[in-house]
């Protein structure tokens, strides 16, 4: 049951503008950034925001696809088992990792995350970009850059649809089913 | 999840499984590609690894396997005496029963062990090869390996040669190939036939497929499951059904040779075909067959385990 429509198409393009340039501010420019977006919303996140550093600096800086499934820490409830592809083909040593997701719920996607990214190698930093932050932290965890903070009880759901993988860009709210 | 918590014989695959095992084995081969070879997602359970026949190529693959999911394995190797086999298994079993395991593994050198042992233990079990039956992971890491190369299934042509009497990879990979919706040809001299073949479109001659197959697959010569001779002399198997240079060849573009391993060489393929450069190279898909085999069987253990 949808309770409250809270992004549309024109507020995601603008929060996603607003985060390439906090980035690039953040860390002085596009050097030595990559991204990794996280299966699967965050993956067509992370080339927005490539796209537009393209855009505002004439630089196309590198981004990877993280499946997290293999560093879940709830391995024997109901999941889904089927893996979806990573794909990191560049040395992330030294380099300023930007972690992106559509929404940080406990932060337990982005502490396995964080695992499977140090397999990679060691990073000189870990930032995270979140679309939607709804609370409910399990975990010390927070987001660098957030597009919307977006208080929820534990019975609701958040549901981010992206044109990529959905068709549409939007983010709702969800009562209890 | 898999429709079955134990793999025995391939019959217990259904086309869903199939599909599923495969589709994970890619994120597993991303995994063995990386520095760090290793995901955490089975941290805390144990395997054993029980093989009561020699074999280094798939107790090590199995085994490493399990290394790359975290899982912890113990091997018990044991070449089983012929009379003691019943009672020496049950009591293994009981002994690593007792250390709590989570899955057991498990190769013997008598048809349908495995099956008694599914039975009795009480945890999911992998057949990782039982007598002259079945052995399902070696069909399904062969299923990869075509998967790979030919991005399909449906209508693709495949000659088994070689032994067929002795061999449980013949039996598990006829099952599997016919299921995924390939043509199989049988290439075997009627004495190295079991009975129960002999109705089937049997050729024994591989000349007769060398030029229309996609897929030469190479049976292993079993030796060391031949109590009696089964054939009269290594030059006739050479003339009738060996893979030769000039057989390598004359096969079609595209096509491929696989092989179980680990090849007699010189009996089923020469020494020519083995070291060939160049070109040809690239139809010899042993060797893919080895790193496939490793994806698929962190996949199967990832599946039955998560």
């Amino acid at each position: 049951m949808e309770k409250a429509h809270i992004l549309g198409e024109d507020e995601i393009y603008r929060i996603i503008r607003r985060i390439s340039h906090e980035i690039l501010e953040k860390n002085k420019g596009p050097e030595n950034l990559v991204f990794i977006g996280l299966q699967k919303r965050g993956v067509p996140l992370a080339d927005r925001i490539v796209e537009n550093i393209e855009e505002f600096e004439g630089v196309k800086v590198k981004s990877g696809k993280l499946d997290i499934t293999f560093y879940r820490d709830d391995i024997g409830s109901d999941i889904k088992h089927n893996a979806r592809i990573t794909d990191i083909s560049f040395d992330i040593e030294d380099k300023n990792v930007i972690l992106v997701d559509d929404v940080l719920y406990t932060g337990r996607t982005i502490r396995a995350a964080m695992d499977a990214i140090i397999d990679f190698g060691r990073p000189k930093t870990i930032q995270l970009v979140v679309l939607i932050d709804r609370g409910h932290r399990e975990l010390p965890i927070r987001a660098d850059y957030v597009g919307k903070n977006l208080p929820t009880s534990r019975d609701e759901s958040v549901e981010v649809k992206l044109k990529e993988t959905d068709g549409i860009d939007s983010v709702i709210v969800k009562g209890k089913e | 999840m898999l429709s079955k918590k134990s793999i025995i014989d391939p019959d217990d695959l259904s086309l869903e499984d199939i599909n599923l095992i495969l589709t994970n084995a890619d994120s597993f081969l991303e995994i063995s590609g990386r520095d760090v070879k290793k995901v955490p997602a089975l941290r805390g359970k144990t395997i054993a690894n029980l093989f009561f026949e020699p074999s280094t190529r798939t107790r090590s693959s199995f085994e490493i396997a399990a290394k790359r999911l975290s899982a912890d394995i113990i091997n018990f190797s044991s070449p089983s005496s012929s009379i003691v086999k019943g009672e020496s298994i049950i009591d293994t079993l009981r002994t690593i029963l007792s250390m709590k395991v989570d899955l057991v593994i498990i190769r013997h050198g008598d048809s349908g062990v495995v099956k008694i042992v599914d039975g009795i233990v009480g945890v999911p079990v992998i057949n990782a090869g039982d007598g002259k039956h079945q052995h399902p992971t070696q069909a399904l890491l062969d299923l990869y390996t075509i998967k790979k190369r030919f991005e399909k299934f449906d209508g693709l042509k495949v000659a088994i040669v070689g032994d067929f009497i002795n061999s449980r990879v013949a039996r598990s990979d006829l099952t599997l190939f016919e299921k995924m919706g390939m043509k199989v040809s049988i290439v075997s001299p009627a004495m190295l036939l079991p009975e129960d073949f002999s109705k089937m479109n049997v050729k024994h001659c591989i000349d007769d497929v060398i030029e229309e197959s996609d897929i030469i697959y190479m049976l292993r010569m079993q030796f060391e499951r031949q109590d009696r001779k089964f054939y009269p002399s290594i030059m006739e198997y050479n003339r009738f059904l060996s893979l030769n240079l000039d057989r390598l060849i004359r096969m079609k573009p595209g096509s491929i040779v696989m092989h179980p391993g680990p090849v007699n060489r010189g009996i089923e393929i020469t020494d020519e075909v083995m070291e060939v450069g160049g070109s040809l190279r690239d139809k010899v898909a042993i060797e893919y067959q080895v790193t496939y085999g490793v994806a698929i069987r962190m996949a199967v253990i990832y599946l039955i385990l998560s």
